[in-house]
């Protein structure tokens, strides 16, 4: 017995080789990173378990049942950027140790495919630690029910996410192939995501506030400017990102 | 027609150390290149240099008609890569490492049953990959190099870990008979030397000697493993 493989469907595709586009090629590395994800466990219950950890921690540290304001921002947004940080020290690894990138540069799809796949890949993470982590947080460390606002934390937490994804995703390609990753990465991650840090502090400040405004008068006030600036911050590291990823794959 | 692959005066260095030192050597359409050397010769280097994957530090490289590094992108899926490492994802199983390769190359889901049953994985394609033994991955390894049909073959020890029955079994996707451009590595100088069109003697990164295969003797031989 011996191998044969019909080469008549493919045959076309001999000295032109098209590949299947940025998304649909981003799409299908999105689906394995998220089946491998399910499989292994490598990733998103660890950032669970850190963050819930961290919030019992401030309860304890702070020595106070219930926060508002700033303080309350401040503590949800930093027990979630270290969460993040869990995940943008391995987002790559599996690349680096299985040949996934020299398998990506030998097919016929741009390696911004990649770069769109891990950024969504860790905007779902963060979106899952979140379902998880701010009942949690509610419950520990906050003064009053978040529920009336909660169109409003979705909202800054959705842009924040996308920050810390696009940022994240650049870092991790960045310093995945270093033996000092897990030090060179948070040294590079947290002073670039400052400005996010602050917008999303900033922005849910006043929503976590012991009288918080309604969501349109925290949109005419503080909020609507805030969320520009998440935007924007968003739409500057997405478009630096988009230019530099090629060339972070390549020797 | 002009040549698969031309190299002239290639080097590649990593940080001060040199791999290769100046290889020169052309393969037309079709012709096998076997690369012989003791370990440490620079043969996977040069395999990946080839590929795309690693840009010459000097000299000039043309694979497939693309000028390396700079046209590099004009290779991507034209070049069939079989490594010591696999290159698939170790918790997937054969079956969605092809699915993602057939994606990726825009091939439709019927191919992976195709390259399944060429390379004879079908009865362990639901397996996750780390279960596999190793020859039972390096079949999957070459299907996941030739799902594309790609016109030049880069075959680095490609029968390691495979048995007799195996080797025989892949023959016609990347032995001679597939007719495609190859160029291959091997640790058993005879069996590349049946293969071969061309041989490379590399030693320590330089080119001992560039001969037509049927003029590599006892002698040559000896001298590039002394």
């Amino acid at each position: 017995m011996s191998a044969t493989l019909p080469q008549a469907k493919a045959k076309d595709r001999l000295e032109e080789p098209r590949g299947p586009g940025t998304l649909s090629a981003a799409a299908a590395l999105l689906s394995v990173e998220l089946k491998l994800e399910g499989r292994t466990t490598e990733l998103v219950p660890g950032m669970v378990l850190f963050v819930l950890s961290a919030f019992v921690v401030f309860h304890f540290a702070l020595n106070r049942g219930a926060l508002e304001g700033d303080l309350a921002a401040g503590v949800l947004c930093v027990a979630l950027l270290f969460g993040a940080l869990l995940a943008v020290n391995r987002l790559f690894v599996r690349e680096l140790e299985q040949g996934g990138f020299e398998a990506l540069l030998l097919a016929p799809v741009p390696p911004a495919a990649l770069f769109l796949a891990k950024t969504a890949a860790l905007f779902i993470y963060l979106c899952l630690l979140e379902l998880v982590g701010i009942p949690a947080y509610a419950l520990l460390l906050l003064a009053r029910n978040p529920v009336g606002v909660l169109g409003g934390v979705v909202g800054v937490l959705a842009l924040t996410n996308l920050g810390i994804a696009v940022l994240g995703g650049l870092v991790s390609a960045l310093t995945v192939r270093s033996r000092a990753r897990e030090l060179l990465a948070p040294l590079l991650f947290l002073p670039l995501l400052l400005p996010l840090l602050i917008g999303a502090a900033s922005a849910l400040s006043p929503l976590l506030a012991g009288h918080a405004p309604t969501i349109g008068r925290w949109l005419a006030s503080t909020g609507g400017k805030w969320l520009t600036v998440l935007g924007l911050y968003d739409l500057i590291f997405g478009l630096i990102a988009s230019a530099l990823f090629d060339f972070l794959l390549e020797d | 027609m002009p040549p698969a692959v031309e190299l002239a005066g290639v080097s590649r260095l990593f940080g001060e150390r040199a791999v290769l030192r100046r290889v020169s050597f052309t393969v037309d359409s079709g012709q096998t290149l076997a690369i012989l050397g003791p370990n440490g010769a620079g043969k996977t280097t040069l395999l990946k240099v080839v590929a795309g994957l690693l840009g010459p530090s000097q000299g000039r490289a043309t694979v497939l008609g693309a000028q390396l590094p700079k046209e590099r992108a004009q290779l991507r899926g034209r070049v069939g890569f079989v490594g010591h490492e696999p290159l698939l994802y170790r918790d997937l199983t054969p079956r969605e490492n092809l699915a993602l390769q057939c994606r990726l190359h825009d091939l439709g889901r019927e191919r992976v049953e195709e390259v399944l049953e060429a390379v004879g994985a079908t009865r362990f394609a639901d397996r996750p990959v780390k279960e596999l033994s190793r020859g039972m991955v390096q079949r999957v390894a070459v299907g996941r190099a030739v799902v594309a049909c790609p016109p030049l073959l880069l075959l680095d020890e490609p029968q390691a870990n495979l048995d007799p029955r195996a080797r025989e079994w892949l023959e016609p996707l990347v032995g001679k008979e597939s007719g495609r451009t190859r160029l291959l590595t091997s640790h058993d100088p005879e069996g590349a030397l049946r293969e071969a069109d061309l041989v490379l003697g590399l030693r320590s990164g330089s080119p001992v000697f560039l001969l037509q295969a049927d003029a590599v003797g006892r002698r040559e031989l000896e001298e590039l493993y002394r």
